[in-house]
């Protein structure tokens, strides 16, 4: 009884606010005023019953935080068991490596093409974990770099007929360059002014991009970018797209074995340690500019090489690709699937990339769906789709293994 | 003289509209840390709320005074009450959650907020009446300064006057402030530290509103995207003057706003934002705390 006057309430009050925009349409140059009350009813009736289901799912999240806090551990997920057990793990990620391998033989043309661009977003992803989740550095404007490596495929061909092999290590450099030259004047800023920073180098290359017409052809773009030639071998539309997306698997292996062992690293190492404590950290020995630089100019290189990809693959490249809600998207990308999981990333790039493609059904509607995903996961799993397992060392285990020496 | 003091008067009307956005910024990020994306959005809905009610008081024939100052307050209390349920739902779930997920379910809730509108109204620019009455008094000088934005400037600084008296010496002011301060202390001196971050948000929502509507009515078109922009902008403004103070949120506006206009009036209005972000890096390497915001101590 209680939770249906509570129901009944908050129906009434979303009525209430979506009572001027959703039931009312003011056409201003014939000075028409359309009602659409009927609308606000049915916003009202399906509130009624959400609200349900949200106090439902919030009471069950909390029961479950509370849980971890008695048994003082965290629950870990029946997925989360069988990815820790090698007897399933191996076989699991053999049968993924296959179904990749056969992706393009399966599904259309259409279908690979969504996932090359999937497949550019992990790598994205992962990039950008470096700076973000390894580093603990917030950054908005990580699209500007994605935007230097495709448009220095794009000019450097246009103007000098450089091919995509040459201009692939020529981008990823570019990036990293870049990622030096924005991490200097930054080095003292922290947290959120950080942020707004990289966010305002970002729209800078963009708008640099939109206005110097003479060079980068402005807002109209640059088209007939060529796709990668492999020894004449693979022509034809069908097959290099076919090529692009083996180069693209390729790629994604490369990355991931590089942040893997980056990670547990010397530098992967300080980057965390810079992360959780800067002053800890230098009084520990380690360099703070040389680490932070490191991190943004190794971020940088990833979204340096794919832009190339990018731009290979579609051909035609302008300013309107690299607006601040692809870098939203691709730090949403790390956060929702779970910051500094390499795994987890790669699942939320899937996830953002593929869901707009297949919602598709829902047209208008998928840009919505989008946004309130985005919240709804957030609410429900804050630390992501996986969480990052912290190595960890048991002390007494040590002592133990050392003979009690030190006791 | 002319040239320079039309360009002034621009700068200061641009300046006030992104100060009274940044105000909204400044004071959810002093208390509860946290760069709300959605903001701008509020922002956007306060001017759609503004035209739909606009419209409908003109069909039952109002007269136009009435019509802007019920527009206007129309536009306020929704706006207010976007703000108060997007914390609920979007926000206050996440209090305890890792520092980046509010960031994230709030940027989720801007791409939401756009997309409804523009599905429950229209993609297309929409014509905004101009609500803002003829000052006579003004027709000598009407080559350097227009009624709207007079009106404009008038408006946003008596906002401000008003705000930072409720900040300075009310009981929620005070609450506020104790919370920004240190949150944990607040509660256990009784604060209710729920009910300061609906206020907070409440009041900010409001400015926004009051900006929206104001813009609005003086460029004569809005969209649904228009929010995006403006909460960009009005962000660098906050950043600028030091993000979490009140004051630097206004003079981050106003300078950002005479930054603006001035390169606009003689350098290129192509390079305008470039400007505008060039000055933020430059000013951040300086007082990497922005112009008023005081650097944290750090103890060890």
């Amino acid at each position: 009884m209680e939770g249906l006057k509570k129901s009944l309430l908050v129906s009434l009050w979303f009525m209430f606010l979506t009572l001027p925009i959703v039931g009312v349409f003011v056409n201003t140059i014939d000075d028409v005023v359309i009602w659409r009350l009927e609308r606000v009813l049915y916003v009202g009736i399906c509130t009624f019953f959400l609200s349900f289901l949200w106090r439902f799912m919030i009471s069950k999240k909390e029961a479950g935080a509370k849980r971890d806090e008695e048994t003082g551990e965290e629950q870990i997920s029946a997925f989360g068991k069988i990815l820790a057990n090698p007897s399933f793990y191996y076989p699991l990620l053999a049968g993924v490596l296959v179904f990749a391998l056969l992706f393009p033989q399966l599904f259309s043309m259409y279908q690979v093409n969504i996932m090359i661009s999937a497949l550019i977003y992990v790598v994205l992803g992962l990039g950008l974990n470096i700076v973000v989740g390894l580093a603990g550095l917030l950054d908005l404007g990580y699209v500007a770099f994605y935007a230097v490596g495709a448009y220095s495929y794009a000019l450097m061909n246009l103007y000098w007929g450089v091919n995509f092999w040459v201009a692939l290590p020529i981008g990823a450099l570019l990036g990293a360059l870049c990622g030096i030259i924005l991490g200097f004047p930054v080095l003292r800023l922290r947290g959120d002014y950080l942020a707004i920073v990289t966010l305002g180098f970002g729209e800078i290359i963009r708008l640099v991009l939109e206005n110097w017409g003479d060079f980068t052809h402005g807002p109209s773009g640059i088209a007939n970018i060529p796709r990668p030639d492999f020894f004449g071998l693979f022509t034809g539309l069908s097959n290099s797209i076919h090529f692009m997306y083996y180069l693209m698997i390729v790629l994604v292996i490369f990355t991931i074995f590089i942040v893997n062992r980056l990670k547990n690293s010397r530098i992967g190492r300080a980057w965390q340690a810079l992360r959780e404590d800067e002053i800890a950290c230098q009084a520990m020995g380690i360099d703070k500019v040389k680490t932070k630089l490191m991190a943004f100019s190794i971020g940088a290189t990833w979204a340096g090489l794919v832009g190339v990809v990018f731009a290979a693959k579609t051909s035609f490249i302008n300013p309107a690709s690299f607006t601040f809600l692809e870098s939203a998207i691709i730090l949403s990308i790390v956060v929702l699937g779970g910051m500094g999981s390499i795994l987890g990333v790669i699942l939320g790039a899937l996830v953002l990339m593929l869901l707009p493609e297949y919602l598709r059904a829902f047209s208008e509607y998928r840009m919505l769906v989008f946004g309130a995903t985005m919240v709804l996961v957030m609410v429900f799993r804050p630390q992501g789709l996986v969480r990052d397992v912290r190595k960890k060392i048991d002390i007494a285990a040590v002592r133990k293994a050392l003979g009690g020496a030190n006791e | 003289m002319d040239y320079f003091l039309e360009l002034f008067f621009s700068g200061l009307t641009r300046g006030s509209i992104y100060a009274l956005i940044a105000l909204g910024y400044t004071m959810v990020y002093g208390i509860i840390e946290l760069i709300n994306f959605a903001h701008g959005e509020i922002y956007m809905i306060g001017a759609f709320v503004g035209l739909t009610v606009a419209g409908v008081l003109t069909s039952f024939g109002f007269p136009a005074t009435s019509i802007m100052v019920l527009a206007s307050m129309a536009a306020i209390v929704y706006a207010a009450a976007y703000g108060y349920t997007l914390e609920k739902i979007a926000y206050r779930p996440l209090r305890s959650a890792p520092r980046l997920s509010p960031l994230i379910s709030a940027i989720g809730m801007s791409i939401f907020l756009q997309n409804y509108v523009m599905l429950a109204q229209t993609s297309d620019f929409i014509s905004f009446p101009s609500l803002t009455p003829e000052f006579a008094f003004l027709d000598k000088y009407s080559s350097t300064i227009g009624s709207s934005d007079f009106l404009i400037i008038v408006v946003a600084a008596v906002v401000m006057v008003l705000l930072t008296l409720f900040i300075k010496f009310t009981r929620m002011g005070k609450a506020m402030r104790a919370t920004a301060q240190n949150r944990k202390m607040a509660m256990l001196v009784g604060v209710n530290v729920d009910q300061v971050i609906s206020v907070t948000f409440i009041v900010g929502s409001s400015l926004a509103a009051v900006g929206g509507v104001l813009i609005a009515s003086h460029i004569g078109q809005i969209n649904f995207f228009i929010g995006f922009i403006a909460g960009i902008k009005a962000f660098t403004a906050a950043v600028l003057g030091g993000i979490g103070s009140v004051p630097g949120a206004m003079l981050g506006g106003l300078i950002l706003g005479w930054t603006e206009s001035f390169c606009t009036g003689y350098v290129s209005s192509d390079y305008e934002d470039v400007f505008a972000f060039a000055l933020l890096v430059i000013i951040l390497i300086f007082r990497p705390s922005g112009l008023l915001g005081k650097a944290p101590i750090q103890k060890v």
